[in-house]
């Protein structure tokens, strides 16, 4: 009779949950994406995310041994950063280029730091800004034109994917010494980036980009998954993605909102990548400002920045900001007296003093 | 030799007393840079040691700052304008870091903590230790910056044709330059307090 009562302190009742299920959730979560890749860009997407998995968790292993921590591979954050990082990646990149990506990702933006939970920034999104900074040439321009459609998502430009045209176009428009035709062509690609038949193309996917972000649809089967299993707050997302829509609808940018929110990578970024538990914040009021500070970045990079696409840099400044975020939303605490007996206080001490 | 031993290692002014790192980060691009900075540092640190030691029981105590400054300032400007006349392509790309040396603080701190109470000869062997401590260090950084960023040493390429011309762009650019100082400060702390 004794032994059937535990006594332990609360809580009494727990979800068996755990890193490893969270983190092979999200792995499933990515999976639609994935398969659609490789539908759209053939099997050399496959080999890519497989390069970059193997190179993550590779490293892990080796710096965990060498540092001599407990090697926690099968947790699977390696395996995630790995296919993140390559979804960020052009279809078309040479082999070494995900290896050396998801080398930096694990090895200086999170083992350095101590590892899973310690690091500041996204580790994909290290490697990603790392590539981007070291080869602009490759990762601007190894794009693969997807089966049953074009690069830019419309008939009449096929060199280049929706967001450069998009900057190229308006570049055109802003420029006085622009001939006639070119304002011509620029305007034309404009209106077809608008199109019903356009933005069609970017939700189902058959357009060029990043191997992982060119599916609105697929990519959104999976954060449902997340959503539904409570792994991913929809408070980042939506934030994000409304900062986003708000923001190109006022601003005048040349083209609708939802173009903005269905091109480039922000889909992708903001159910999967500015919703890491480690380097987003934990208070829910903490995450409205999050998603805000990410949607304002991302459409002031693409609006006026150099880059055509915005997203990766917008999540990292604000991992950055996370601790501060945190700090300044922390919840009242009950039952703790405000401020005014503090100053009363005060200046009952000053009288005392005299 | 103790002291000039001890500039090198133990006290590299760079690696381990973490002194004067803007132009260690900003002129570790390659190895020319850094040489060309490394010995500018040897020259004035040197000099100044020298001068400085020979004054020290003239100098009081409230002014010893701004009469190192002008010691310190009269070497930098000789440094700045041989190497605008024999130079001139080192020091258009040194550019402002050459000036600038006058505020480096690796030479303030040898001036007021080392020479003001050393003999000469000790002050010499300290800037002397010092000034090849930091173009170690900076040439060291150069070295890898260089070899990685532009897949060259001195000009010359290394590792292959095909790495230059995908080398690690990251490397040379200012990012690069805190990454490498970064690792080169975990190795000499692990070596130093082996």
């Amino acid at each position: 009779m004794e032994e059937k009562l535990t006594v332990s302190i609360s809580p009494h009742i727990r979800e068996d949950i755990s890193i490893r299920r969270i983190m092979y959730s999200v792995v499933v979560a990515l999976l639609p994406a994935l398969f659609f890749s490789i539908y759209i860009f053939r099997m050399k997407v496959l080999t890519i995310v497989l390069l970059s998995i193997g190179a993550a968790v590779g490293s892990e292993t080796l710096c965990q041994y060498l540092f001599k921590r407990k090697i926690t591979i099968t947790d699977g954050s390696a395996v995630i950063t790995g296919i993140l990082l390559a979804f960020n990646l052009p279809p078309d990149s040479p082999f070494w280029l995900p290896i050396v990506g998801s080398i930096f990702a694990v090895v200086i933006a999170k083992q350095l730091f101590g590892g899973l939970g310690y690091n500041f920034i996204n580790p994909a999104l290290a490697g990603r800004a790392f590539l981007m900074a070291s080869w602009p040439k490759i990762m601007t321009h190894a794009w693969e034109i997807p089966t049953h459609g074009t690069l830019s998502g419309i008939d009449a430009i096929t060199s280049a994917t929706p967001l450069t045209v998009l900057k190229e176009a308006k570049g055109i428009l802003a420029d006085p010494l622009s001939s006639a035709q070119s304002i011509a062509t620029a305007k034309q690609a404009l209106f077809q980036l608008g199109s019903k038949t356009s933005l069609s193309n970017l939700f189902f996917g058959s357009v060029g980009g990043c191997i992982g972000e060119t599916s609105a649809l697929f990519l959104l089967i999976g954060a449902v998954f997340l959503l539904v299993k409570k792994y991913i707050d929809w408070k980042i997302p939506l934030s994000y993605i409304g900062t986003v829509f708000i923001l190109t609808l006022f601003i005048p940018t040349g083209i609708n909102s939802l173009f903005h929110i269905l091109s480039g990578g922000l889909v992708l970024g903001a159910f999967f990548m500015a919703t890491d538990m480690v380097t987003s914040p934990v208070t829910p009021k903490g995450r409205w400002i999050f998603g805000i500070g990410c949607g304002a970045i991302t459409v002031l990079i693409r609006l006026w920045g150099g880059y055509p696409e915005g997203v990766s840099y917008s999540i990292l400044l604000m991992n950055c900001a996370t601790p501060l975020i945190d700090i300044y939303t922390k919840p009242k605490k009950f039952g703790v007296v405000k401020k005014k007996a503090t100053t009363e206080e005060n200046t009952k001490e000053k009288e005392r003093l005299g | 030799m103790k002291h000039f031993i001890n500039g090198i290692i133990k006290e590299n002014p760079v690696l381990v007393l973490m002194l004067g790192l803007c132009p260690v980060l900003a002129v570790s691009g390659t190895v020319r840079d850094a040489a060309g900075m490394g010995v500018a540092v040897i020259f004035v640190l040197t000099c100044s040691n020298i001068v400085i030691s020979l004054i020290k029981n003239w100098v009081p105590s409230q002014l010893r700052i701004p009469i190192f400054i002008i010691v310190i300032s009269t070497f930098v400007t000789i440094n700045d304008y041989t190497m605008q006349a024999y130079f001139p392509e080192l020091y258009k790309v040194l550019g402002v870091f050459v000036p600038l040396i006058v505020v480096n603080c690796i030479i303030l701190a040898r001036a007021e903590a080392f020479a003001s109470r050393h003999s000469v000869s000790a002050s010499i062997l300290d800037g002397l230790g010092i000034g090849i401590g930091f173009t170690l260090a900076v040439v060291a950084m150069g070295a890898i910056r260089e070899a990685l960023g532009s897949g060259t040493i001195l000009g010359k390429t290394i590792i292959g044709e095909s790495f230059r011309e995908n080398s690690v762009l990251l490397m040379i650019l200012p990012p690069g330059a805190f990454l490498v100082i970064a690792f080169l400060m975990a190795g000499m702390n692990k070596w130093v307090k082996k």
